[in-house]
């Protein structure tokens, strides 16, 4: 057989694509966005949890925190998934029954916690000093003004590499499929390879291969978006008479995770 | 904690033999300073002098190692020095807004977490405050787009919404182009007037001359001479005065 074609029906089947459609989009799609949207909640929380520990004056908060995202990003994310997810399993067996979900769910939020923290970190770390003096001049305490002057800002400056962060989570959350799946928990990478090994050719794992694209590629512009608005600042006429020194101190941007975010230093 | 609504009566400020070390670093050396009730004190003195670091103790943002400071005759080194920095309200060479809020936020945020204000009370107070700086149609920019005069206006309008009983000004138009200083200055001088008990770190002669009661002139960590501008400016008897005056008039 000519071996072009060959090549063609091992990914473009349309018969084994049809085939699987259906199932991926309402068995694999739902469950992949359950996992991703669970974890990227829940690793955010303890994303930000693991940023505040990390600046803490207190020696007991920072290093454990250290150590957290030392171990955890340092870990391959198969490894860290096998690890809870089999690795619990006894103990989850008893909180919920036989489902991986909650686990992987737990996995997958402890990987991306490391990650985030670091980026909230990063973020809440490049906010000028000058902001926090500002707000605890006017009375707020240290906790009131972390939350409602420096990490807002903070947060806001690193929401690109955040997004980034959350496309990585959409992709490992097909990793849960080391944990064994029944059929109605399968998310789109274990169905597509499901169908692949029941047709012999991969056309359905291709199939769920443009699933992952259809999420994560919009993610991507989003990302690029909002790059752009916090280079840019909102659309404004500046004011005639701006004291352009002043305003670089204001809004520059420093940092390694806040390069990401790009500088308004640009701008001037 | 007193409320938004509630007047201000002119309190007296006392700084006493405050001593301040950043490890081998002896920023003050046991310096003074008196502010009668409804004064004005500029501070005057080379930079590196311990100006601003004096003027950070009397609210607290740094606590000093030794010594004092009253309000009305009372310590206020016991008091919450997040309730104390209600009663003293301080501006910045660099304004230090929130660039992510508006510049009606700027204002609410502290008179609706602090004070416990309901959002229209909140927003009539601050609106008020802006209209004393003479913004009051740029309540719902962003600080990036004002001037650095107007910054520092809503800036001082924020400090002022809290009704506070000290104002510190810690070189507040140094940041400023030449052609903006005279706006921020004017709205100090007026404040002055009003019987604000100030404190004002400045580099601007003229407004020391014309709007203190008392101008001291710091040097070394210590202030080295304090009196009325006319004695300050026209017989200084401190040598390093002296020099410090021959090299900025």
């Amino acid at each position: 057989m000519d071996p072009l074609s060959t090549l063609w029906e091992t990914f473009f089947d349309w018969d084994s694509m049809r085939a699987a459609l259906p199932e991926m989009l309402t068995v694999g799609l739902p469950n992949t966005l359950i996992l991703a949207i669970s974890a990227a909640l829940l690793g955010s929380l303890l994303g930000m949890l693991l940023a505040v520990a990390g600046i803490s004056r207190t020696r007991w908060l920072r290093w454990p925190a250290r150590v957290y995202t030392d171990v955890f990003r340092g870990l391959p994310a198969a490894a860290t998934i096998l690890l809870i997810g089999v690795g619990l399993a006894p103990l989850g067996m008893q909180v919920w029954g036989p489902n991986p979900y909650p686990l992987g769910i737990l996995a997958l939020s402890l990987i991306a916690a490391a990650y985030i923290g670091e980026i909230f970190r990063a973020g809440i770390q490049s906010v000028e000093a000058a902001q926090l003096e500002g707000a605890r001049a006017l009375g707020f305490s240290w906790g009131e003004a972390m939350r409602l002057v420096i990490i807002p800002q903070g947060v806001r400056r690193v929401l690109p590499a955040w997004v980034n962060q959350l496309i990585a989570l959409i992709k490992d959350s097909s990793l849960v499929y080391f944990l064994g799946l029944v059929a109605s928990q399968r998310e789109l990478f274990r169905i597509g390879q499901d169908h692949a090994a029941t047709t012999g050719n991969e056309s359905a794992l291709l199939l769920a291969g443009l699933c992952y694209l259809t999420l994560t590629v919009p993610l991507t512009h989003a990302v690029n978006w909002i790059d752009r608005r916090l280079r840019q600042g909102r659309p404004a006429t500046a004011a005639e008479d701006d004291d352009a020194l002043a305003l670089a101190g204001q809004n520059a941007l420093p940092g390694d995770a806040a390069a990401r975010a790009g500088t308004r230093r640009d701008e001037r | 904690m007193s409320t938004a609504t509630g007047t201000t009566t002119p309190v007296s400020l006392s700084v006493r033999d405050v001593h301040l070390a950043f490890g081998v670093n002896r920023v003050l050396r046991g310096a003074s300073l008196d502010v009668g009730r409804g004064g004005t004190a500029c501070v005057i003195g080379p930079s590196g002098s311990g100006k601003s670091t004096l003027l950070r103790t009397i609210n607290r943002l740094i606590e000093p190692d030794r010594g004092d400071v009253l309000l009305d005759g009372r310590s206020v080194l016991g008091d919450d020095p997040d309730a104390l920095r209600q009663r003293v309200g301080m501006v910045f060479q660099q304004f230090n807004l929130f660039p992510h809020m508006t510049v009606l936020r700027n204002i609410t945020l502290a008179l609706r977490r602090l004070k416990r204000l309901g959002e229209d009370e909140a927003a009539q107070v601050a609106r008020a405050e802006l209209e004393r700086v003479g913004l009051a149609g740029r309540a719902d920019a962003r600080p990036a787009h004002l001037s650095g005069g107007q910054q520092q206006r809503v800036a001082i309008a924020r400090a002022l919404a809290l009704q506070p009983q000290v104002m510190l000004f810690d070189e507040a138009t140094s940041a400023l182009d030449p052609e903006l200083v005279k706006g921020v200055l004017g709205i100090m001088a007026e404040l002055a007037a009003g019987g604000m008990t100030m404190v004002v770190v400045t580099h601007e002669m003229g407004f020391a001359r014309e709007v203190a009661d008392t101008v001291a002139f710091m040097d070394g960590g210590v202030v080295l001479e304090a009196g009325e501008p006319a004695a300050i400016f026209e017989r200084p008897e401190h040598p390093r005065l002296r020099r410090f005056l021959s090299q900025v008039l």
